[in-house]
């Protein structure tokens, strides 16, 4: 084991903690295989030099529409049954924000040393205020992607300014989403333990120490998920 | 900092930021679904001139004033300058085979005119060349009783309706050039109809057919959509655009 900075809580003895389980896993990788069709076949819908390389437009459409129509599914199912308690638990985790979280969010804007300097003080959660903003970006312009999209598709019971004023949100929200998504796969990669806990489940408690003390601790941390 | 104690006590201490941020996007996206053409309009603007000199065309990617590309059936239908013909038939006394080499060597019309979508969007100043309608209709000589023409797509499912005082128009044309070069696949080439006053689908692609008929036959989106047979800008189909200049 690495040297911590702060001792260890004494809950535990294994080097490693359960993170994800096998829902959660199941989901994110649904979720981003769902996505990734998504921005493909939407790329090729709106830019022109893919559209031409690839034709077929009404089969590339369909394939855009019911994914998108998929899309709240798998998260839906996973929440459903009794199989989804750790993912409950996570997503009542993410639309929650501590104090921590604020200051989290403030250091972001702030000089490298500074920002390393106070979040080494900062007691964060399981998740930090980025990942909780993702979860909450994702879910909200899913539900409207998912909106404006059915509106463009099935116009007819609509007034055709909604139709106009649904490609525009559709649009624009696209490239936002395309952004935010280039930003969560590069800060996942940059930080390679955060990134294989989400393949594996598991993650090292030398991590968690530095990265989620609050987590480790807390009465609803992995100790007590293991239960 | 030091003085507060960490979040420690369960999932659901702090402030619900999650379902505001959910419920804030969902109130924010249903505003632009209500607003978004006037917002479009305005960004057209600003965004416009923006491209026009951008050299890296990176600006293009922006949602806003390019033109999107619709087609009914799958993928572009394909007719090669060589094979491409269309017929002028139907209450006629000559009927006609035209190519597109005879079409080129008739007079040219140029229009430069926007194109407006009736789904929103407007791409401003299009450079288009072809020959009036109204000259090819005279050529094959109209017979008493036509009132109307019925457009036929070589996509073999799209079609077109324009009344003869429609058709009639000096900027009603049938175009083979757009923006000074061939009319693309994508834009309806190798010849296309463009209606320089009417919202776009009334300017069918990949024409193939100008058929004179005693009634107007509503066209694809006419019924398929529930779209104004009559196409004005800015006043037809509930919507109330400027007209293209």
């Amino acid at each position: 084991m690495v040297a911590t900075t702060r001792p260890s809580p004494d809950r535990r003895t294994t080097g490693w903690l359960a993170r994800f389980d096998r829902v959660e896993r199941a989901v994110h990788w649904v979720n981003a295989a769902l996505f990734g069709v998504l921005i493909l076949t939407g790329s090729v819908l709106y830019l022109q030099p893919l559209d031409q390389l690839v034709g077929r437009r009404a089969l590339v459409e369909n394939i855009h529409v019911w994914c998108g129509v998929a899309l709240p599914v798998p998260v839906l199912l996973a929440l459903a049954g009794p199989w989804g308690r750790r993912l409950r638990l996570d997503v009542r985790r993410f639309n929650r924000f501590s104090r921590e979280d604020r200051v989290w969010i403030r250091t972001a804007f702030r000089e490298r040393e500074e920002r390393v300097a106070t979040l080494a003080q900062l007691e964060m959660g399981k998740f930090n205020a980025g990942q909780k903003l993702n979860a909450a970006w994702t879910a909200g312009v899913g539900l409207v992607m998912l909106g404006t999209g059915a509106i463009m598709r099935w116009y007819h019971p609509w007034p055709l300014a909604w139709r106009t004023g649904s490609t525009f949100v559709h649009d624009w929200l696209a490239a936002a989403i395309g952004l935010v998504v280039i930003g969560h796969i590069g800060m996942a990669v940059r930080d390679p333990a955060a990134l294989r806990a989400i393949f594996t489940g598991r993650i090292r408690r030398s991590w968690a120490e530095k990265h989620a003390p609050a987590w480790l601790a807390g009465d609803d941390g992995p100790a007590a998920e293991e239960a | 900092m030091a003085s507060d104690p960490p979040d420690r006590r369960g999932p659901d201490r702090g402030t619900p930021v999650g379902r505001r941020v959910v419920l804030g996007l969902l109130g924010l996206g249903a505003v632009g679904v209500v607003t978004g053409s006037t917002i479009q309009n305005g960004l057209d603007d600003v965004l416009a001139p923006v491209q026009r000199v951008d050299p890296t065309g990176l600006s293009d990617l922006l949602p806003g004033d390019y033109f999107r590309i619709y087609t009914v059936t799958d993928g572009y239908p394909v007719e090669s300058d060589a094979q491409y013909r269309l017929a002028v038939d139907g209450l006629v006394d000559h009927p006609m085979t035209l190519t597109l080499p005879e079409l080129q060597a008739r007079p040219a019309t140029t229009l430069v005119r926007d194109f407006q979508c009736v789904t929103g969007w407007r791409v401003r100043g299009v450079r288009w060349q072809g020959v009036l309608l109204s000259d090819l209709l005279e050529e094959a000589g109209l017979q008493t009783g036509g009132t109307a023409l019925r457009l036929e797509s070589f996509d073999g499912a799209y079609t077109e309706s324009l009344t003869l005082a429609e058709a009639r128009r000096s900027d009603v044309i049938v175009a083979y050039s757009m923006d000074n070069g061939p009319l693309s696949v994508e834009h309806g080439g190798p010849v296309r109809l463009y209606v320089a006053p009417m919202y776009g689908y009334k300017s069918i692609k990949w024409l193939s057919r100008i058929q004179v008929v005693d009634k107007v036959i509503p066209g694809y989106w006419e019924t398929e959509g529930n779209y104004s047979i009559e196409a004005w800008v800015g006043s037809s189909n509930g919507r109330n655009d400027p007209p293209v200049t």
